[in-house]
């Protein structure tokens, strides 16, 4: 196994690796910036170095940084967790060129996949659903104005390089497209460093739905499970869980198959997210992109399967087999995860401030990630995820009954978090039924 | 005369608006960002900006001055 891993992030996740590693007797060096000195991993972490400001161009984006901090504790392999450095190949390159372990595919790989218009192309080419939309970066509106004749109203307008649904927006005429195109191209230059813009057919009702796969060391591609992310506020997750009320049994043997295809298509190494999006009314699953890193609500397949994926990742990193026999899983029950947001529960508006109370449920089936205890405060600097609440039960009706409970008695105090929002989802026909979209959170807050 | 406060703790990212300026109901003054949403913030009455209190890149607490309209 790696003697040691250092966790290139923070808040939940790094927490959350940090306790495989131990578990694992991986010996663990968390990173920091300035602003979350007293957060729980930086404690619980073996080691912890301070690598910069609040800002994360100075701290968690700053790869001289750290890899300074590996060299200075010796650390023998990086974790990326999701976000920051993650899905970027040119760090990923530097920390093998500095002769440590990446734990995440192969740079060529990250590259071929960070692009969303190359990776549309790739998987086209591969025999992966598609849908329409563009093959090169749309240069001007005129551009894009042509592409969207071609493709048909409404279409989706997205950043090539982009993330988290920042610069996205949908367009029903052409109005619209020119005003979102000029949107989304200042954002995608400011927030990804790249103007290149690709327009996609829109799907009305669409359902969110993507693929856990594993790329093994001896090359093999293996899928486990998907997970439906179709509860988006600001083209952003706020809940997912699997199985997938959406997906039937043959959807779901063709889209595990359409993300084996496409992680072996990219020689694949790790642990990866193939996302598609299902249309509603005709069961049609497309290409969305692939997420080449752990993803943040990896938690509900490890509840129904019972694997923990860090501690593949860390075994596939370190060349060895994986803990379990792919022909041999069995995913079981229902899996929910809630993720706690710093924000006001009606208008999603962020809410920084110091926590003053945090008390978390607990109970059979109940797992908390949390990045934060009472006592801390939550800064602007980052996004404002503080936990996930996930919750498992021997069916979707059990687990979404203790969900309920655990929303209940989920307490915090001092910020504003979105847990009441939570409750009218759990409570909403749409949601409870299963046959919501991707639009449920519109519908419940108008 | 209208004071426009910031909402919540924010980071300054873009000064829309300058002082003298005339300014519409509902005009974009500046854009604060916090946990990595943009936010704007408007001129609620039509007026003229007599003072910014805020520059790019400065970070604001809740209650903080940005601009005075009048």
């Amino acid at each position: 196994m790696l003697e040691s891993v250092l966790v290139a992030n923070r808040g939940e996740i790094a927490r959350r690796v940090i306790a495989s590693a131990r578990r694992l007797g991986v010996r663990s060096v968390a990173v920091y910036s300035e602003a979350d000195a007293e957060l729980p991993y930086v404690r619980e972490a073996d080691s912890a170095v301070l690598i910069g400001p609040a800002q994360p161009a100075s701290s968690y984006l700053n790869g001289a940084a750290v890899l300074a901090a590996a060299r200075q504790t010796g650390a023998r392999a990086i974790h990326p967790g999701y976000g920051f450095l993650a899905e970027n190949p040119a760090f990923a390159a530097s920390v093998i060129a500095a002769g440590l372990t990446w734990i995440g595919p192969a740079p060529s790989a990250m590259e071929q996949m960070g692009d969303k218009i190359n990776a549309r192309n790739l998987m086209e080419a591969a025999g992966v659903p598609v849908s329409a939309g563009t093959r090169q970066p749309v240069a001007d509106v005129a551009a894009a104005l042509a592409a969207a004749d071609d493709i048909g109203y409404p279409v989706m307008i997205k950043a090539s390089a982009g993330g988290g649904g920042i610069g996205m927006s949908a367009a029903a005429d052409p109005a619209q497209l020119a005003a979102g195109f000029e949107t989304a191209r200042s954002r995608a230059e400011r927030f990804f460093g790249s103007p290149a813009i690709l327009l996609e057919r829109f799907v009305p009702r669409a359902r969110h739905v993507e693929v856990q796969i594993l790329g093994l060391a001896d090359g093999q591609v293996i899928a486990l499970g998907e997970r439906d992310c179709s509860v988006q506020r600001r083209h952003q997750k706020v809940a997912e869980e699997t199985p997938s009320p959406g997906v039937g049994p043959q959807l779901r043997t063709r889209m595990l198959a359409a993300a084996v295809r496409a992680g072996e298509t990219v020689g694949y190494l790790g642990a990866g997210t193939v996302e598609f999006l299902v249309d509603a009314r005709t069961g049609d699953f497309t290409f969305l992109e692939m997420n080449t890193r752990l993803q943040v609500e990896h938690p509900v397949t490890e509840m129904v399967t019972g694997i923990d994926l860090v501690e593949q990742q860390l075994r596939i990193a370190a060349g060895r087999d994986i803990s379990f026999d792919p022909e041999q899983v069995l995913a079981q029950g229902h899996a929910i995860e809630l993720r706690v947001y710093a924000e006001d529960p009606n208008r999603f508006l962020p809410s920084p401030g110091t926590i003053t109370g945090w008390t978390e449920p607990s109970g059979e089936g109940i797992r908390v990630d949390a990045g934060y205890e009472a006592g801390n405060l939550v800064t602007p600097f980052y996004d404002p995820l503080l936990a996930k609440l996930c919750v498992w039960g021997a069916d979707r009706d059990e687990a979404l009954a203790r969900a309920r409970d655990a929303v209940t008695a989920f307490r915090i105090t001092g910020i504003k978090t979105n847990l009441p929002f939570h409750t009218d989802l759990l409570d909403s026909e749409e949601f409870s039924d299963g046959g919501y979209d991707t639009l449920v959170v519109t519908r419940l807050r108008p | 005369m209208a004071e426009v406060r910031a909402e919540m703790v924010a980071n300054v990212w873009k000064v829309v608006t300058a002082e003298g300026e005339e300014v519409s109901d509902g005009a974009t003054l500046v854009i604060l960002e916090s946990m990595k949403m943009e936010i704007p913030v408007l001129a609620e009455e039509p007026g003229t900006v007599t003072k910014l209190a805020v520059a790019e890149g400065d970070v604001v607490q809740e209650g903080d001055l940005i601009a005075i309209i009048e």
